[in-house]
């Protein structure tokens, strides 16, 4: 008999191997009906997997943290034992904004001289700029402020950040009520399509290898281990499927079909290449924009966590409490990855890179946070002022 | 001494079932209700009502905006979600089922909130039934208005009366196990085909 499990995703390319796992028969393989709930937003999909209205979901890696932690909304205990993906986001400008800060720049911008070029743009302009990304606990989030933050803008004084749905980010952009924003593919790209937007960073620039996507599972779902360890064979296998090159046409077509992402193919076997448009005739080609499987991607390492939560404490989302960050690094769990898959062959390097050098070891997370100038203090927001 | 009314702000793309849901609040007591349809400009708008309570619907997309303000915006007063707090489970649930979403300034005295959630969640469920009820009347409309066209043709190309086209229909329909409303709509659709193969 098969075991029945609902998952809950946001329309974006990198629910492929959800998608994959349903429609490819990954899922039936092992003795599992999967079926898949589209939300609107990372906040209703929150709240489907927080009452447990679904068993598990295609989650942003630092949701579950959050959910864990109960910062931001109500504390719902939430495991992670399998990472979706890996990269796939981007940073968008409106194209008028690019252009404007292109035309000071004396040779082709890097992803911080676009950030640089934004913070002069900045004192130059009398109105403020609005920045968009998807939830305040998102991968995106901390991408868009760690980038603005090397070029020397404050993201929480120097521009107004707000967060909207992937699926309605390029009609904000179209419609000027953002001037830029950090989102999932195909949005960015869809955006240069409609020659509204230049794509001026990746996250496989910024971040190479960052994780992205996770699986995020109610306990329940946890505690059922021979459910689990077949949900998490049925993605593995779905997963390295999506990731063989032969596979990307297949994959395009089925998540442009409506009840998934609802957009042309050709964008999304593009994004899936690491093939992109970024506007005014430059091109991106990196294999590892957007991957998978490869490089043990699906394995959820302890330090990744961490280096989400030492992201949480830069921002000031969270105070610096050490029963914190036992919390979050616990949301990550390894362990149940290895009881279903097996141990992973190659070593965990522990440090995680950065476009700006600074590395991060979950051992000195306060030295680690020590390098940024630029930072929020906590404020608790519940304490009446 | 007198609490002031609280300000309760609905963000409802669906003016119908806005005006539903503030029709019960204004009968569930002293409140000042404010309603934001679309949801541009968000942050200003809110700052401007200052409000107390905060109902939206559940898969309103403007949640993670909503959300993402309170979280970094200087509001004098900063709403949470109704959730943080889990002493009423029950409430909670019944809420996420009807499909509302509540956010509330913290602090707040639990007891003059659960009354408006109450209200909130039955008018919720009382719009789905009024809705399903609408869908259900507008299908029997066009249902008559098909078999109407059905009846129409049979006449014309069979050169029956109007009770013997109906029958026919019927019978037909019994006899193929379909529904009157399917057979005809076939009819009319294969009618609109050969019509418009004459034509060209």
């Amino acid at each position: 008999m098969s075991e029945h499990i609902l998952a809950a995703f946001v329309p974006l390319v990198d629910c492929a191997v959800l998608v994959a796992a349903r429609e490819k028969g990954f899922a039936r393989e092992h003795g599992i009906d999967l079926s898949l709930v589209r939300e609107p937003s990372w906040s209703s999909l929150r709240d489907h997997l927080n009452l447990g209205h679904v068993d598990c979901a295609h989650a942003l890696a630092p949701l579950p943290i959050a959910s864990a932690l109960g910062v931001g909304h109500v504390e719902a205990e939430m495991l992670v034992p399998f990472v979706l993906n890996r990269g796939g986001n981007a940073i968008t400008l409106a194209t008028s904004l690019a252009t404007e800060i292109e035309r000071r720049s004396s040779q082709p911008p890097s992803p911080v001289d676009w950030a640089k070029g934004l913070s002069r743009a900045l004192m130059l302009r009398n109105k403020p700029l609005t920045l968009a990304m998807v939830h305040a606990f998102s991968g995106h989030n901390f991408e868009l402020r760690y980038w603005l933050a090397a070029g020397g803008v404050h993201p929480d004084r120097q521009v107004r950040i707000v967060a909207i749905p992937p699926p309605l980010m390029v009609e904000s952009l179209a419609a000027g009520h953002v001037d830029g924003f950090c989102v999932g593919e195909p949005w960015n790209s869809l955006a240069v399509e409609r020659g509204i937007g230049r794509i001026v960073a990746t996250k496989s620039q910024l971040f190479p290898r960052g994780v992205e996507k996770v699986l995020a599972v109610r306990p329940t779902l946890a505690t059922d281990r021979a459910r689990l360890d077949a949900l998490l064979k049925a993605l593995s296998a779905a997963a390295a499927w999506v990731d063989a090159p032969s596979h990307r046409e297949e994959t395009a077509a089925i998540l442009s079909r409506q009840e998934y992402l609802g957009v042309p193919a050709a964008v999304i076997a593009c994004s899936l290449a690491g093939k992109l448009e970024l506007g005014n005739g430059d091109a991106l080609d990196d294999p590892d924009f957007l991957y998978f499987a490869r490089h043990d991607a699906s394995f959820p390492a302890t330090h990744e966590a961490l280096w989400i939560y030492a992201q949480m404490l830069r921002w000031g989302q969270l105070p610096a409490r050490a029963e914190l960050r036992e919390r979050a690094a616990d949301v990550f769990r390894p362990d149940l990855y290895i009881g279903a898959l097996g141990p992973r062959a190659t070593a965990d390097a522990q440090v995680l890179g950065a476009f700006d050098r600074i590395e991060f070891s979950a051992r000195g997370i306060d030295a680690y946070l020590d390098q940024f100038e630029l930072y929020t203090p906590f404020v608790d927001t519940h304490s009446t002022p | 001494m007198h609490a002031k009314p609280l300000r309760v702000l609905i963000i409802d793309e669906n003016a119908m079932r806005a005006a539903i849901l503030e029709d019960g609040l204004r009968e569930a007591g002293p409140l000042t209700i404010h309603h934001i349809r679309d949801t541009a400009e968000l942050l200003p708008r809110i700052a401007a009502v200052d409000p107390d309570v905060i109902l939206i619907d559940l898969e309103n997309p403007s949640r993670d905006t909503l959300e993402q303000m309170f979280q970094v915006s200087r509001l004098a007063k900063r709403p949470i979600a109704m959730f943080v707090d889990q002493s009423d489970a029950a409430t909670v649930q019944a809420a996420i089922d009807a499909g509302v979403s509540a956010y509330v300034v913290d602090g707040l005295k639990k007891e003059r909130v659960k009354s408006i959630l109450d209200v909130t969640i039955s008018r919720f469920h009382a719009f789905d039934r009024l809705h399903t009820e609408l869908s259900q009347v507008k299908s029997a409309l066009e249902e008559r208005r098909i078999i109407e066209q059905a009846k129409a043709i049979l006449m014309r190309q069979k050169g029956l009366s109007e009770p013997d086209a109906y029958v026919l229909l019927r019978r037909t329909a019994m006899n193929q196990n379909r529904k009157i409303a399917d057979l005809a709509r076939a009819l009319v659709a294969a009618a609109e085909l050969l019509d418009g193969s004459t034509d060209e």
